[in-house]
């Protein structure tokens, strides 16, 4: 089943006089449960292929769809209930909200949400046990290190059970340790929950674990190959599980 | 395929949540809130205390000004206000009129003789206003409003003596005991006059009372004029002149009722209409009130307006990324509006007790007698007594609100607005 797809994207941004292509026409489709990486250089194209499939973006032309779901016939309310309920975040920068405890901020979605206390208190515990912060839920970011950042801050995109994880560079701030940490996090939630993973990254160490990469540069594909010695995604470790 | 109205969404918006993240985003700059809670403190104090000291000098005001006239409600001949000569004077109450007048919504009443008068001594004359009361039952409503200096009050309704002011007796360069002359018309036009020694004198707040207003018995003021049983006027009290309502009703209820009886409509009307200038300085205290409340606001504004705007500067990052995370714009208005109620709130809640204690403070009064000749020259005595007046408090309350988030609105839809991508590139 097709997590998302892209057909002819095209994107161009003003820079001064200049007219930068951002995208150009790009069409992917990438199946549920996948863990696919974006690489490619600096201002090849990635993050703005990641903010238009996540909708924070608009495509200039081309087509989007997050499952059944035209992302880019949503208005800007649409598509902000879209991020909230379908799609998780992970940004380089950890971005968590500095007054809220790690436990508040992994709660934050499900409370715009509108789940009950009680459900999101139960959920937001799980999820820390599962990213390995048992203990540290009344820590505030600033009292967290740059790993653990990053920990609760894929907490808070896989907590309400999203479709589709959305990584920007998650790994770029963490050293060698917390970055494979993270990787492997990725990979585990994508074998146990078949949450599908699209990160964008020019991390090596990354895009060695990724079973399929997507190269882009200049705004289009150049590259999409399956990569064997990459730890299998979830969808073919269930099928390798049955036979 | 789905559409667009399949995807979920929230009913309420999470009150809870936008109050954690509205409160805890106020405290963390503690010196910027601390400097906007102390102004909005200090402006919303000096909102309903300086409100409170204008309230107390108009009160002051009308209270002297009603003290002269005096009578809350007050029954004339209709033509009485235009030209209050004894020509347009009325009989006495008759007993049915005394009956009505004295039921509860009435506290006390009196009939009594007023007319423009000259009194002369052996040196001087002066244009002043004749009170011709009747002692045993006004006389301690009078004492009330001015001090006894020299001599005694009338005592009797024969009393042949007159009480006059300390200013008076000065203009006039005569004394306790001397003898002096008043000069009025009676209702033929003739010259009507009598002889009378001073036999008090009294002092007033307000000095200008002092030259104004002379007191004689009603015989003596009657019998001057030739008018038995005739009086300018009926004054009647209630309880507190800014609730004369009832009274007022009553009054008129009873002066109609009297009407039937006599040759010659009278007719009751409130000291409002009596004194209009009086009247209209609450009208005008009101407005005043509120532009000074609005004014004190608008300075207000300026430093609520910027420390939200840069409350919401400091944090484009972090709005964006809840943006990002799926927070409608709407409730990202909401987090910065709730910011903003939430320091107005807390300097509401401390200008109030600011205001209240220094009120209370001075609930004997602040002395003006260093400018109170400049205070007398619009009624005001020596002592300011500050009135708060829950009209005012509530006021002052509901526009620091309501303008605050009125200020508040342009950050919050700014926040609101931010595009998400460009919000999270934005440096910390």
């Amino acid at each position: 089943m097709t997590a998302i797809s892209c057909k002819n994207l095209c994107k161009t941004f003003q820079q001064g006089d200049q007219t930068v292509v951002g995208l150009d026409h790009v069409s992917i489709e990438i199946d549920s449960e996948e863990v696919v990486c974006l690489s490619g250089p600096s201002g090849s194209g990635k993050t703005t292929l990641l903010n238009a499939m996540g909708g924070l973006d608009t495509p200039d032309s081309g087509e989007i769809r997050v499952g059944d779901l035209r992302v880019d016939l949503l208005d800007k309310g649409q598509r902000a209930d879209m991020r909230l309920n379908e799609i998780g975040f992970v940004f380089q920068a950890y971005n968590l909200i500095p007054v809220l405890t790690a436990q508040e901020n992994i709660e934050f979605v499900m409370q715009v949400q509108g789940v009950p206390a009680e459900l999101r208190h139960q959920k937001s515990l799980a999820i820390l046990q599962e990213v390995g912060l048992e203990g540290l839920e009344d820590r505030r970011p600033a009292e967290l290190s740059g790993g653990q950042q990053q920990r609760v801050a894929v907490a808070r995109a896989i907590v309400s059970e999203p479709t589709l994880v959305l990584a920007d560079e998650p790994t770029a701030n963490l050293d060698s340790t917390s970055a494979i940490q993270l990787i492997e996090l990725f990979l585990e939630l994508n074998r146990k929950l078949g949450i599908t993973f699209v990160i964008a990254t020019h991390d090596t160490r990354v895009m060695s674990y990724c079973r399929r990469m997507i190269t882009m540069v200049d705004g289009k594909i150049v590259k999409d190959v399956q990569q064997d010695q990459a730890p299998l995604a979830a969808s073919e470790h269930n099928a390798i599980s049955q036979t | 395929m789905q559409n667009a109205d399949q995807i979920r969404t929230n009913a309420l918006p999470p009150l809870g949540t936008l109050m954690t993240l509205a409160w805890r985003n106020l405290w963390r700059n503690h010196r910027r809130t601390a400097i906007m809670l102390a102004a909005i403190s200090v402006g919303v104090w000096a909102m309903i205390f300086m409100s409170a000291l204008m309230r107390g000098m108009v009160d002051d005001m009308l209270k002297r000004g009603i003290d002269q006239l005096p009578g809350h409600v007050q029954i004339h001949n209709p033509q009485f206000l235009d030209d209050p000569s004894i020509v347009h004077s009325l009989p006495e109450p008759d007993s049915a009129m005394q009956d009505a007048l004295n039921q509860a919504a009435v506290s006390k009443w009196f009939s009594r003789v007023k007319v423009p008068a000259m009194i002369s001594s052996e040196r001087e004359s002066r244009g002043v206003m004749l009170l011709g009361i009747d002692p045993e039952a006004e006389r301690e409503t009078i004492l009330n409003g001015v001090e006894l200096t020299q001599g005694r009050f009338l005592e009797s309704a024969g009393d042949r003596g007159v009480v006059l002011g300390e200013k008076l007796v000065q203009r006039l360069e005569t004394r306790l005991g001397k003898r002096v002359v008043i000069t009025s018309q009676d209702p033929q036009n003739n010259l009507a006059e009598i002889g009378l020694r001073v036999i008090g004198i009294y002092q007033a707040e307000l000095r200008s009372q002092e030259e104004q207003f002379l007191f004689i018995s009603k015989q003596a003021a009657q019998k001057l004029l030739n008018i038995e049983d005739q009086v300018s006027e009926v004054a009647v009290f209630g309880d507190d002149y800014r609730d004369i309502a009832r009274v007022s009703q009553h009054v008129t209820a009873a002066t109609e009722s009297w009407n039937s009886r006599l040759p010659a409509k009278v007719e009751a009307n409130p000291w409002q209409t009596i004194n209009g200038f009086l009247s209209s300085s609450v009208t005008v205290m009101d407005g005043f009130v509120l532009i000074w409340i609005i004014v004190v606001f608008i300075a207000l504004s300026f430093g609520l307006a910027n420390t939200l705007v840069m409350a919401v500067f400091e944090r484009v990052r972090e709005i964006g990324l809840m943006l990002a995370l799926g927070m409608r714009p709407a409730l990202v208005t909401w987090q910065i509006l709730l910011e903003s109620v939430f320091l107005l709130l807390l300097g509401l809640l401390l200008g109030n007790i600011l205001a209240v204690l220094s009120i209370y403070a001075l609930a004997d009064g602040i002395d003006l007698s260093g400018v109170a000749q400049g205070f007398e020259m619009v009624g005001v005595g020596n002592t300011l007594v500050p009135q708060l007046w829950i009209k005012d408090l509530l006021t002052a309350n509901a526009v620091v609100i309501l303008l605050g988030l009125t200020t508040s609105m342009l950050p919050a839809w700014r926040a609101a607005n931010y595009d998400p991508v460009r919000a999270l590139s934005k440096a910390t």
